[in-house]
């Protein structure tokens, strides 16, 4: 059958593919029709009618991203008409959105602030109809600001279809109709899992991070603290994009540089963690594969997962791996093997991580995170605000000299750094599994099948072991949490036996989190992922066992993984939550 | 059969159940036991007897003595003077003359022919008048495609407002190959002023199942629902009377006649939104989720409830099938225009002097329906607008009175049939406060989906409140029909596209009464 289409786009005759809408054809072509709610990562909605086309024999125009092309279709994408119309519809939103720019978090990001300028609407003809609705800050990772929302529904159409969360919906009707949580009873007190991708996604200020950033100028501008900063993976893959740099390429040096310019008293890395996460998780998995405990093993970097796993899959806590995330690991380590070697005051210390990613700032705050006595990690900034930093303190970011992170706890692995991308871990786990269990090096340390950004990524692996024989481990990989629900609805109905899965809450995995910067897409999140598979692939060291600074503190500090120490450090517990509102319940795991 | 010198029709409809209905029945019945005439005389509970703000009324037959705005101390007066003395209590009954000048148009009847005359919740008087003939007949004698040929051939149109034509409807869905396809009936009916199917339901509920269970054939749909507005409560009282009564007479269910043909029917209760009465939103609602509009294509004939190929349809729409398939597509194009056959049922609201409903052929003129069936101005005060096919109608001018009412001639007109209500309004009426009111509903139905509606809908609103005011200027009633027209052309469903209507015609046509208010 003949899959292609003769259309007439302005005139002009052209073939493409059947089954595109007039949106994507056009942009096929070249013609990038306006819309402010259509997003090629989602599921076009048409709802702010911007994008209207004329259509040969349509009494009325055509909404552009929901219109199936036909053969033969005549479109027309600028006329007087359309011309009119698109500049109403704009005049329309303006007139009921809090226009306040140059204080606004998207500034110069901001999609309705790009469109109203091209359409060079000077004043609007509408009077304002804006309502005075309270900010929402009920979250510790996300702010709403319902005066800002201009009701694209791209928040909506991510948080239920790409990430099944639901924790988003629209309330009443027409005029006042609000996206906000279920009863309007605000982020924090809702079943968001808090990770941010409706920040990503919104093309306004109305979705955004819950800032530190003034928090942690103040202990940076504060003599009697001593600021240590730790970077998440995916970090170092996105500051090029930010800084007008070759983004194939991690910056990994200079953001080290910036760090310290900045005034932070000790730059470390998250990957270090990262590295330390793989001789505990791998640990664990190879302990439950010998004594037959229980499988698939799950593992729990990201907290948007734990939330989500918590909220809808309390029953398979067991599953998921006991280990923190790298961030709270480190945070951990920080106030106390770190302040012992140094002999510094943990109580002096104020611990900062950089992060890709909204949920973890919810992590940081969870009440069990304080094993070292101390609130494990005090700040958590979003890559966001972490480049607003850089810029606000005047650094030239892409002249600046690399430099290198601080010993201790800044040594890393190529395994540490894939951390930031889908299937990173499993990778990174595999790595040091099939050593720990076979006394040799993978032959190849390039997982391919787990890579890219395929939903689901599955893999059978041989480790041919000296105690049990030839293992068959099978492997699955989900990022973004529909996948992850679909992969927990396998585990169970039991119709595969998986040994272990890696599920990141966001899309491409760290390098698409929720911290990363507006507007991003599923490209772009690729590329990132890209980038820190060239860094890993150029290392020394690419397995975290060879980290010098892990074996460091097992020999010095925690013995061995899943130690008595460690376990009281690196370690932690579950619990069971509201399908209301995200409220713990009950505790279903118990931490050792 | 048991034989009765006189049969009281005593009208049990939700206004008249609000009334007290159910009391004066049982006076009624008490007094003729006590004066020994229940035997002689019966008491028949049916729907509206056709007119309004009439409270509770009754027909006497044969002599056809129409009493109104009954209560119960009136019973033992009637009882003695009319059912023993032979005499007609006057003071009680509404102006014969009335009555006698049209006779509410049954003869020419096709949805509301029994309606009032029959008791609704009885199948038996139903088959009685010929009722499931019909079924019987698509059934046992007619293959799906004759059907829908048919109803091609009758030029039956959308009843619900559009006036799409219903053949050519079903002939998209009754070809396509599903494991299921579903029949919809439209009974959300939520156009202000509105109330025909509300009639049909609650005075001939088996005539609605008829036409759905015809339509559920001809298009291959094995399960159909009523998606029925819940403030309709005894609509939905009577509907599941009857879908129970046509279990047990065969009629529906599985195998029906030995055909092999199974067909269910369900009650979906609407929960009050305007919105889910634009047939993707009601799909959206009858899945369970919010009642947004779905875009089309695809068009639910082809991809609708839980993506089965879905016909929606409309209860006046569908209750003109029996009579087309048991009189054929020829004798039902005799009734109407050529371009718009069958007839029609309006709504006559506002000040005229018998407020009610008629059903006439397509294409009868406003003057008619005004002056004939609604009894004429009220008052004698002269008239001024009618509001035509409810809020998202149009406002017509004493100029545009002889305009027949069918939807290709009001088109001409650039106005709209809609669902049949007629809002008439005299010369005491204010056209800048009749908008306000309809931008008002707007406003307030708008689902909040799509930014043309959404946020237009707020900004009519708050235009004509600025006229109101008496801040309003000339360009304001430009920029409201800018605005509106801005919204025709991209709302995402009619909601949206339809403010243009009322806006236009009412500043159009009656300028005056906003030249008075503005600067």
């Amino acid at each position: 059958m003949d899959s292609k289409a003769k259309i007439w786009l302005d005139g002009k005759e052209y073939q493409v593919s059947k089954d595109m809408t007039i949106l994507e054809a056009a942009r096929e072509i070249g013609i990038n029709i306006p819309t402010l709610c259509y997003h090629k990562d989602l599921t076009p909605t048409g709802n702010c009618g911007v994008c209207v086309v004329e259509v040969e024999k349509s009494p009325t125009p055509k909404r552009a991203c929901v219109t199936p092309i036909w053969d033969g279709m005549k479109i027309k994408t600028n006329s007087k008409q359309l011309r009119s119309l698109r500049k109403t519809l704009v005049e329309l939103i303006l007139s009921n959105h809090d226009v306040a720019c140059p204080t606004c978090d998207q500034n110069e990001k901001c999609e309705l602030q790009a469109m109203a300028y091209l359409m060079g609407i000077e004043e609007t003809s509408f009077p304002s109809i804006l309502r005075d609705l309270p900010l929402d800050e009920s979250s510790h990772s996300i702010k709403r600001d319902p005066k800002k929302c201009i009701s694209c529904g791209r928040c909506l159409t991510v948080c239920s279809e790409v990430q099944t969360v639901n924790a988003l919906a629209q309330n009443g009707r027409g005029f006042s109709e609000v996206i906000t949580t279920a009863f309007d009873r605000g982020m924090g007190d809702s079943i968001c899992v808090n990770c941010g991708q409706c920040t990503v996604y919104c093309p306004t200020g109305a979705l955004r991070e819950v800032g530190a950033k003034d928090a942690v100028w103040d202990a940076l501008l504060d003599d009697d603290k001593y600021v240590v900063v730790q970077e998440a993976p995916a970090v170092r893959a996105m500051l090029a994009e930010e800084f007008d740099m070759d983004i194939s390429k991690v910056t990994v040096g200079k953001m080290y540089a910036a760090l310290r310019k900045l005034g932070f008293d000790r730059v470390f890395d998250t990957n270090f963690t990262a590295d330390l996460t793989i001789m505990e998780e791998g640990t664990e998995l190879i302990e439950r594969v010998k004594s037959g405990g229980t499988l698939p093993l799950i593992t729990s970097c990201s907290p948007g997962w734990i939330k989500f796993m918590e909220t809808y899959y309390p029953d398979l806590a067991d599953h998921v791996s006991t280990c923190k995330s790298p961030q709270q690991m480190f945070g951990a380590l920080v106030k106390t093997y770190f302040a012992e070697k140094e002999n510094i005051d943990s109580a002096k210390i104020v611990s900062v991580s950089i992060m890709p990613c909204t949920a973890k700032k919810y992590e940081a705050k969870r009440p069990e995170m304080q094993d070292s006595g101390y609130r494990d990690v005090d700040y958590v900034l979003t890559t966001r605000e972490f480049v607003k930093m850089i810029k606000e303190a005047g650094i030239d970011f892409k002249n600046l000299p690399d430099e290198k992170a601080d010993d201790l706890m800044g040594q890393y692995t190529g395994a540490g750094t894939i951390f930031g991308a889908t299937g990173g871990v499993m990778e990174a786990a595999v790595r040091s599994a099939f050593f720990l269990l076979t006394g040799e090096n993978l032959p190849n340390l390039d997982l391919e099948a787990v890579r890219g950004m395929q939903g689901i990524k599955e893999a059978t692996l041989k480790i041919p072991t000296k105690e049990l024989g030839e293992l068959e481990v099978n492997v699955a990989v989900a990022h973004g949490l529909g996948n992850a629900r679909m992969l927990m609805e396998k585990v169970k109905s039991g119709e595969k036996n998986y040994h272990f899965i890696e599920i990141m809450a966001c899309p491409g995995g760290c390098v698409g989190g929720g911290g990363q910067p507006y507007g991003s897409d599923m490209a772009g999140r690729a590329r990132r992922g890209e980038a820190l598979y060239n860094e890993d692939r150029d290392m020394p060291l690419r397995q975290s066992h060879e980290n010098p600074g892990v074996q460091l503190i097992y020999k010095d500090y925690l013995q061995s993984p899943g130690s008595k120490k460690a376990h009281k450090l690196l370690h932690t517990y579950y619990f069971k939550r509201s399908l209301f509102n995200g409220d713990a319940e009950e505790e279903v795991t118990h931490k050792h | 059969m048991k034989f009765y010198r006189s049969h009281i029709l005593i009208s049990v409809d939700d206004v008249s159940l609000q009334a007290g209905v159910k009391e004066i029945i049982a006076v009624l019945k008490q007094e003729l036991a006590k004066n020994a005439l229940d035997d002689e005389i019966n008491v028949l509970e049916t729907g509206t007897l056709g007119h309004f703000g009439t409270g509770i009324s009754m027909v006497v037959y044969p002599e056809q003595v129409t009493y109104i705005n009954l209560n119960k101390d009136d019973i033992p007066e009637i009882i003695r003077e009319h059912f023993l003395k032979g005499r007609p209590v006057r003071r009680l009954m509404m102006d014969p003359s009335f009555i006698r000048r049209y006779d509410f148009n049954y003869k020419n009847r096709v949805v509301l022919k029994n309606s009032g005359i029959i008791n609704p919740e009885d199948i038996e008087e139903y088959i009685g008048t010929g009722g499931y003939e019909s079924w019987e007949k698509a059934l046992l004698e007619m293959k799906p495609e004759q059907i829908v040929e048919e109803v091609k051939k009758s030029g039956l149109q959308g009843r619900g407002g559009a006036g799409f034509p219903t053949g050519l409807k079903w002939s998209f869905t009754a070809p396509l190959e599903a494991d299921q396809k579903f029949v919809v009936i439209n009974a959300d009916e939520g156009e202000p002023g509105t109330f025909k199917d509300r009639l049909i339901m609650e005075g001939d509920p088996h005539l609605l199942l008829e036409g759905l269970m015809i339509a559920c054939y001809a298009v291959g749909a094995t399960k159909a629902y009523i998606y029925i507005r819940g403030e309709y409560k005894l609509c939905i009282q009577r509907l599941q009377k009857a879908i129970d009564q046509a279990h047990e007479y065969g009629l529906l269910g599985k195998n029906i006649f030995e055909s092999g043909f199974d067909l269910d029917i369900r009650l979906m209760i609407g929960a009050g939104a305007y919105i889910c009465g634009e047939e993707t939103a009601l799909i959206e609602s009858m899945e369970g989720n919010r009642g947004n509009p779905r875009y089309k294509p695809p068009f639910p004939g082809v991809e609708g409830a839980w993506k089965k190929p879905t016909v929606v349809n409309n209860v006046e729409t569908v209750s003109n099938v029996p009579a087309i398939i048991k009189n054929g597509a020829k004798w039902y194009r005799k009734l109407g225009t050529a371009n718009c056959p069958g007839t029609k049922v309006f709504t006559i609201l506002g000040d005229v002097t018998q407020p009610g409903l008629c059903e006439v052929d397509m294409g009868t003129s406003l003057r008619t329906i005004i002056e004939q069936y609604g009894g004429g101005m009220k008052e004698g005060k002269r008239f001024k607008a009618a509001l035509v096919g409810g809020a998202a109608g149009v406002l017509l001018p004493d100029s545009m009175l002889d305009v027949n009412m069918d939807f290709a001639n009001l088109k001409e007109y650039a106005a709209v049939l809609g669902s049949g209500a007629i809002l008439v309004m005299n010369e005491d009426a204010d056209m800048v406060d009749m908008l306000y009111s309809i931008l008002r509903f707007f406003q307030h139905e708008s689902c909040g989906k799509c930014t043309p509606c959404s946020k237009g809908t707020q900004q009519l609103l708050t235009l004509i409140n600025k006229v109101r005011a008496g801040e309003g200027s000339k360009e304001d009633l430009d920029t409201m029909i800018l605005l509106a027209n801005a919204m025709f052309q991209t709302s995402f469903c009619a909601l949206g596209q339809s403010p243009i209507m009322p806006v236009k015609s009412a500043i159009e046509h009656f300028r005056s009464d906003f030249e008075k208010r503005i600067n």
